[in-house]
């Protein structure tokens, strides 16, 4: 691959990246869209768009957007604040009481969701499935990216091709093989069907193709004078991976990360499938509480705000730096 | 990682282990050291190889053998599992709902996403607004569910999308009604129920009064504001005055068919005059249940009390039944996927090269022409890509249905149905493999879009 080739693919590939993937491919490349055209609003230039409605009138579109950003927050405010009241309150009335008696706010459901220990084990196994998920797509798609983005071998072109044709395959029609296969492995009574190691290998699995096509196009984008630089040096490929590529990829790796995470902390369907009671991540614990919706809202409206929590945590935390990242992956 | 890492000194010590045989070889370790063998490509790929051959590779042609197979597995079906996919009735409501998701759903995000990203442009706190409207995608679809199951309830005390409609309602179309009231019978009997409307048993004509007695009205409709009952003001010519009230004194006494004192007006009452059937005139209570019909026609007209009157108010809709639930569900995925589309669509108008747009104005083209013209085309890469992406997601749209429908076959789609055949209950591992095989297929047109847009972009 040559350099040209490399500095071609990445400012369409990189913006376009969260377009072809799969909804994680969303999340990252968004913010990063976020910066970019907030960036181009601060320039003197006015698009077509805003004249356009700059004649409608700014006012009307300030009172609408304030009403749609409220009609966007109520919702997950509703889930908060009934969280916060009693099964009695809550069955006598709506959420929106609380601003008349704002003496009803409790946090007894979180405290006695808390002393579930079923909750609290499945709080545990979304983190032991989450955290080896991101790291092993990190550590597995980055190795494979730098094979596709700077080592020669035969029918290199074709099997990326074959990579990024996986990224659409729903995971529906790997349910029912995969089941069948992880039956088969029984290693010492160590089970795979049921197990976290299952759930966490099919969620590497599924998260490659993008991990790879995404740093892929960002490790090409690294000046072949570096690379070269380094292998004249006499470095082996493994430091060159290690000590130039790794750190450079770094903003495109933090955010494949920050996305990969969210996927699988937030993936219900997977764990449905894969993960006995033992395993069961939190997405699975909340809906098998979902059988009586009315009568255990005060289970599920405090478990989904705790499982909601850390996503927004991570996302609004590690905001800045991935925007930089995926700026950096498209601009340069 | 580890055998890549005990691979590559070989690879080093190649090159130098050949430049003691002579002078051709440093030159040959010099490439080879900025071409490294292809064999080391592959322990890189190793991991990656592994797991997409065996966890994404091998189950699609496992599934489409397997689709071809019985229940069982024993026997050899053909087809028969995907024409299964659409008999039933059940089976074809899924079909239906998928396909109405595949229309609607992508086409609304996008549109809305369109319109955020072009209002955004025009605000100082853009990215306030832009984080509210993208943060439901951090979220899991399980808790947006949660969340749209408590929004989404059927008492208006309870789901605040149906409290909101009955606040609308009630603002445009007075909301006071009591249902359960009807007349005072017995004394002089001077109303009686009739179809479930109140009609005054005697004739009036203009300059006439009229007392509506009711019963049975239950306190918690009486509104607040309602006054003590007061006697019909004096009728002036072409006019029909009366008092409707509540027809029964607190603790005991005060005479049946008069408005004694104590006895609360009933405000909000529509008051008809009906002549041969014809309504002629019309009025509603004031808070002491008074009432003035104008312009009434001379001759005997009978009033009546339309059965609106007395019919339960407004409780909202059925969001959660059969007819909404599918809609309600897509409006839940509009909330979570509009920020993507919006923050997209906003990358893209943000790179229109300005040029073209003002030689369009230049030309002396309105701002509708501009953007109807100019920045749809040039957006339209774009909008393809959020399309294309939202189909493909919407295709596995699973847990959103799955906790908002609760398992009602009403608001199924093809996703859930593959859980459903395969995991959940349906014990046909065959049917189920036809189902993922569908949405395999469904996905195709995407996966080629995708490989022409690389092979494109490689040239």
């Amino acid at each position: 691959m040559s350099t040209a080739d490399g500095t071609d693919v990445t400012p369409d590939g990189a913006p376009d990246d969260g377009g072809t993937g799969t909804g994680t491919a969303a999340v990252a490349a968004a913010p990063g869209k976020d910066g970019a055209a907030n960036g181009a609003a601060g320039a003197p230039r006015r698009s077509v768009a805003s004249r356009l409605v700059g004649r409608a009138g700014g006012t009307v579109v300030q009172v609408l957007l304030v009403l749609v950003a409220l009609f966007w927050l109520v919702p997950t405010f509703g889930l908060f604040v009934e969280s916060l009241r009693s099964t009695e309150d809550n069955g006598a009335g709506g959420w929106w009481k609380i601003f008349s008696h704002p003496s009803q706010i409790t946090t007894s459901a979180y405290s006695s969701l808390l002393d579930k220990p079923d909750f609290v084990d499945s709080f545990w196994n979304t983190v032991l499935i989450t955290v080896p998920a991101t790291v092993l797509v990190v550590a597995i798609a980055s190795l494979a990216a730098y094979a596709f983005a700077w080592l020669e071998f035969p029918g290199r072109d074709w099997l990326f091709l074959i990579v990024v044709a996986l990224l659409v395959v729903p995971v529906q029609v790997a349910l029912l093989p995969v089941a069948k296969l992880y039956g088969n492995i029984d290693i010492g009574g160590f089970k795979m069907y049921g197990s976290i190691t299952g759930v966490v290998l099919f969620h590497v699995a599924f998260g490659l193709p993008f991990a790879i096509f995404l740093l892929r196009n960002f490790f090409a984008a690294i000046p072949r004078d570096l690379l070269e630089a380094a292998r004249m040096d006499g470095g082996s490929e493994w430091t060159i991976f290690r000590r130039v590529i790794f750190p450079l990829g770094g903003p495109a790796i933090a955010s494949l990360g920050i996305f990969q995470f969210l996927w699988v902390w937030n993936d219900l369907l997977v764990a449905l499938v894969f993960a006995n009671t033992g395993a069961q991540p939190m997405t699975k614990w909340l809906q098998s509480q979902m059988r009586q919706f009315t009568g255990n809202i005060d289970i599920l409206a405090p478990g989904a705000f705790l499982s909601l929590l850390v996503p927004l945590v991570v996302f609004f935390a590690f905001q800045r730096y991935f925007v930089q990242g995926v700026l950096a992956g498209s601009v340069k | 990682m580890k055998p890549t890492h005990e691979g590559v000194p070989p690879a080093a010590t190649a090159g130098g282990a050949a430049a003691v045989t002579g002078p051709a070889a440093p030159r040959r370790g010099a490439r080879e050291r900025l071409t490294p063998p292809s064999w080391l490509a592959l322990l890189f790929l190793l991991p990656a190889l592994l797991l997409l051959g065996f966890l994404v590779v091998y189950p699609i042609v496992y599934s489409v053998i397997r689709s071809f197979f019985d229940a069982s597995g024993g026997s050899f079906v053909g087809f028969d599992n995907y024409t299964g996919v659409f008999q039933g009735h059940d089976d074809l409501v899924a079909v239906r709902n998928t396909v109405v998701w595949v229309v609607v759903a992508p086409t609304l995000v996008t549109i809305v996403g369109l319109f955020f990203a072009v209002l955004t442009e025009r605000i100082r706190w853009a990215t306030a607004f832009k984080l509210v409207v993208f943060m439901p995608m951090a979220i899991s679809f399980l808790a947006s569910g949660v969340i749209f199951r408590l929004v989404y309830q059927q008492d208006p005390d309870q789901g605040v999308a149906n409290a909101a409609l009955v606040a609308i309602h009630d603002t445009f179309k007075s909301g006071t009604t009591y249902p359960g009231a009807g007349p005072r019978t017995g004394g002089d009997q001077l109303v009686h129920e009739q179809g479930g409307a109140v009609l005054g048993s005697a004739p009036v004509s203009a300059g006439q009064t009229a007392l509506l007695p009711l019963v049975k009205v239950k306190p918690e409709y009486l509104p607040k504001d309602a006054k003590p009952a007061a006697q019909p003001p004096a009728a002036k010519a072409g006019q029909v005055t009366g008092t409707v009230w509540f027809d029964f004194t607190k603790g005991g006494g005060g005479e049946q068919n008069k408005p004694n004192a104590g006895e609360a007006g009933l405000p909000g009452i529509k008051v008809e005059a009906l002549r041969g059937g014809k309504v002629v005139a019309k009025a509603t209570t004031g808070k002491d249940g008074t009432f003035t019909l104008k312009k009434v026609p001379s001759g005997a007209v009978t009033l009546r009390l339309p059965k609106g009157n007395f019919t339960a108010s407004y409780g909202g809709a059925e969001w959660l039944g059969t007819t909404l639930i599918t809609p309600a569900i897509i409006g839940s995925y509009l909330w979570v996927w509009s920020g993507f589309a919006m923050v997209l669509i906003a990358a893209g108008l943000a790179a229109i090269p300005r040029d073209a747009l003002e030689a369009a104005r230049v030309d002396g083209a309105t701002e509708w022409q501009v953007f109807r013209r100019v920045t749809i085309p040039l957006l339209a890469p774009v909008l393809v890509v959020v399309l294309v992406t939202l189909v493909i997601n919407v295709l596995k749209v699973f847990d959103l249905v799955f906790i908002i429908g609760g398992g009602d076959p009403n608001a199924n789609v093809l996703a859930l149905e593959m859980w459903t055949k395969s995991f959940g209950g349906g014990n046909d591992p065959g049917s189920g493999s036809a189902i993922a095989v569908l949405l395999f297929l469904l996905v195709l047109p995407a996966m080629l879009f995708n490989i022409r847009r690389l092979r494109q972009e490689r040239k």
